[in-house]
This record gives C-alpha cells, structure tokens and sequence, in this order.
C-alpha cells in the first residue's frame, strides 16, 4: 500500500472518531469562542484596545484549543490498547504521523474559520488581505499539527500526559505563535504593511516543514517506546 | 516445511525482571501450538516478543524470515495478536474497526465482512465498539485479526470472556487455521479444549519453554463450515 493510501487510512478513521464522537464541535470549539469571549471581556472593547491586539488573541485561541485537539488525538489511541493495536497494523510509521497530523490540520483549520468569525464579531475587526491570512494560517495550522503530533506520541505513553504535554510544547510552538501574529498584524495593516507579512510567512513555512520532517522520522521509534 | 518461529536462548527483560530466561521455540509452518503454564510465567511475553512488541535482550529471534534483533516491525504485516485487549476503537463501528484492520494490513475490504461473518458479527456490524458486551468484544478482537489474514496468529487467552457459542466458533477458527496456511500459537488456561485442537504442546515456566511431550495428533478436527 502506497504511502498516501496509508496516511489516508489513518487520517479517514481519526476524523471518522471525530465526527462520531464530536469533541472538537462540542468542547474544543466552545472552548475556543470562551477564550475569545473572556479576552473581549477582560480587555473593554470600548477603548478601542481589542482590534490592534486580535490577532495575538486569535492565536493564542488557536494554541489552547490546537492543545486540546492534540491531546484528544493521543488519547482516542490510549483505550483497549488501541495504540498497540496501531504498531501492529504495519502501517508505515511515517504515514502515521503523517495521518494524525493531517487529522488534527484539518479539525484546526475548521476551528480557525469559526473562531475568525468570533474575532470578526467579538472584537469589530474587518478582514482582508486573504492572500496573506490564508497561507498563514495554513502555514501556522501545519507546523502547530506537526509539532503537536511529535510531542504528542513522546508523550503518549506517560500517566502525567495531560499536564506534561502543555509543558513540552508551548515552548516549542512559540515561534508559530509570533510569526502567525506579526503575520496577520501585517496583512490587516495593524502593524507595518502587507509586505511585511512575508517574511513571517516564510518562517512558519519553515517550521512547519521542519516538524514535519521530524515528526515523520521520529515518529516510529518514539511509538515504539511510548 | 519452513519454519515460522526461531528461538534460541531468546531473553527478555522486564524492567530488570528476565521475564524470559533463554527460551529455545521452533514453530513449522502450519501448526497449532499450545503455551500452558501458570500465571506470570512469561507466555504473553513471549507472544509479544514474537509479535515485535517487546525487545529481545540477548539471544537470537526469527519470526516470518525476520531477524527480531535487527527489526522487530517488518514482519508484523504477517502477524495478528490477540491479546487481553481488543487494539479497537470505541467509536467505530465493529464494520469499521474491522475495515481499518484489513486495510491496514493491505488487504482487500471484502476480508473484513468474511471475518465479520466467521464470528456472527453482521447483526452488529453498526454498533460501536463502546456499546458492545465484553463476549461480542472478545469476537471483534479474533474477528480483527481474522480480517488481516495473517500467516502467524498469535492467541493470549482467547477462551476467557466468550460464551459456549463463542468458544465454538474460536474452535472452528482454531481448527481450520492448518487449512488455511495459517501458523497459531495460543497461550491457554482452557487446556482440554485447546490440546483438542493443538499439534503440540509447550509448557512455559519461570520464562523458559519445555515440550511437554512428544507432538501429538490434534484430537479433534473441526470442519470450518460448521
């Protein structure tokens, strides 16, 4: 079986989990729209704060809930020994990772267009420049899925996985966290001009191909000892 | 006749715990071989060496043509284990965890519904794992590694949780694994019914493997039609 084939299967039955069980709609999006909705609260949109430092916010939504959409990832492979049942497959490993971080890319790009919406609504923010939040955003989405699916099965195995992942990985998604924000600051000309989102661009690109070569080198050893 | 299973001196640790204390196993081709002895006397841990899931200390390990010392994964396409735990998804479907299995294992859906049928489990085919009894659970489980056709088939307990019913349709599998070209190793407390079925007998102790006695004609034949 190609690649591809392989990388699908696992993609197709991790979001197949997904729609069945609805934690993504039911927990991790309200979750979201919650964050965005304190942050509005917390900040007084009266003084005009809350537009200049939205995408900042937007991002840091993201982040919790891409925390929680990882965390869920692992977990759906942790009852009646699911993951062991995944090492037995003979799946390539590398479409696995490839697979879940696929999984997870596509449950956060949906995430992001709702919470786009809330940061339309919540903080009266006109979007534009498509050209620059879209690549962005995908170029964010994938490093972040990456990452996430690389320190997830590192933590997989561990009792203390809930709490240990956010430790391993915030550190590790704070350049996605910079670069995605300065990014859509200059694509709505929050910050400097459009042009200057490239750059940043770029960077995510970078990150996100890095992980993602990582996570599908790593990946099998790391399941193997989890 | 090719030998499927090659140990000699094979180690396994546990922690510091040799779990397996220099095992000498040769399985051919075909056979049915039965792993008695008491609890903790190491005969799920030789089924998972044998299925790759743990390292071999020290010792020589070949299983399906592959030297286990060098790479413990690419033989598992070839294999299925049934182990304490069902390696299924609670919310798939039994049609889907069994389409997942087969595909995985690079083989054709329409295995998955022959499976399905070998261990009367169409009526169920639209139940979720998590909704099943502990006995329809134990069937999805044979009925998973059924679906992946596997040259060796590697059985932990497979007696325990099934009814009378259950416990004759494994019989049937069990017995018609020769005919199928398909290699069974069982580890089993239910010895009069699995020496019924079994060409030999191996008797583990303290991690390490005895033959008990001379190889003996299984007793009982079970037609895979009934």
């Amino acid at each position: 079986m190609s690649l591809l084939r392989e990388l699908w299967l696992v993609t197709e039955k991790d979001l197949r989990i997904e729609l069945r069980s609805r934690v993504t709609l039911g927990q991790v999006l309200p979750f979201g729209l919650i964050v965005l909705l304190l942050f509005a609260f917390a900040l007084d949109p009266d003084r005009g704060l809350l537009p200049k430092v939205a995408p900042g916010l937007f991002w840091v939504a993201v982040l919790l809930a891409a925390l929680l959409a990882i965390s869920r990832s692992f977990s759906i492979e942790q009852a009646n020994g699911a993951r062991d049942g995944l090492r037995l497959s003979g799946l390539d490993t590398g479409a696995m990772f490839l697979g879940k971080a696929l999984a997870v890319v596509v449950q956060l790009l949906a995430l992001e267009v709702v919470l786009g919406l809330g940061v339309v609504l919540f903080y009266d923010l006109t979007p534009r420049a498509a050209e620059i939040l879209v690549p962005t955003a995908v170029a964010a989405t994938v490093g972040l899925a990456a990452a996430g699916t690389l320190y997830g099965v590192l933590a997989a195995g561990l009792r203390v996985r809930e709490t240990l992942l956010p430790l391993l990985l915030l550190p590790v998604l704070a350049p996605v966290m910079l670069g995605a924000t300065r990014a859509f600051e200059a694509g709505l000309g929050l910050n400097g001009s459009t042009g200057e989102a490239w750059p940043w661009v770029e960077l995510l690109a970078l990150f996100a191909v890095i992980y993602t070569t990582m996570g599908f080198l790593a990946f099998g050893p790391l399941l193997e000892e989890a | 006749m090719s030998l499927v299973v090659r140990l000699r001196s094979a180690v396994c640790l546990l922690g510091r715990f040799p779990a397996l204390a220099g095992v000498d196993l040769d399985v051919d081709e075909g056979e049915l071989v039965l792993l008695s002895g008491p609890n903790g006397a190491g005969k799920t841990t030789l089924l998972r060496l044998l299925a790759g899931m743990v390292p071999l200390h020290s010792g020589e390990a070949h299983v399906l043509g592959h030297d286990l010392a060098r790479d413990r994964r690419a033989h598992r396409r070839d294999l299925a284990l049934v182990g304490h735990e069902t390696f299924c998804y609670d919310d798939l479907t039994v049609a889907e965890n069994l389409r997942f299995a087969a595909r995985a294992a690079g083989r054709a859906a329409s295995a998955s519904d022959e499976a399905m049928a070998r261990l009367g489990l169409e009526r169920l085919a639209g139940v979720t794992h998590g909704r099943l009894s502990a006995g329809q659970r134990r069937r999805l489980a044979l009925a998973v590694a059924l679906a992946r056709d596997p040259r060796l088939l590697l059985l932990d307990e497979p007696h325990a949780g099934l009814d009378a019913q259950g416990r004759e349709v494994l019989d049937a599998v069990l017995g018609s694994a020769p005919a199928d070209g398909r290699t069974v190793i069982v580890a089993s407390h239910e010895l009069d019914r699995a020496r019924a079925l079994a060409n030999r007998e191996v008797h583990v102790v303290a991690g390490q493997a005895h033959a008990t006695e001379a190889p003996f004609a299984p007793a009982l034949v079970v037609d895979a039609a009934t």
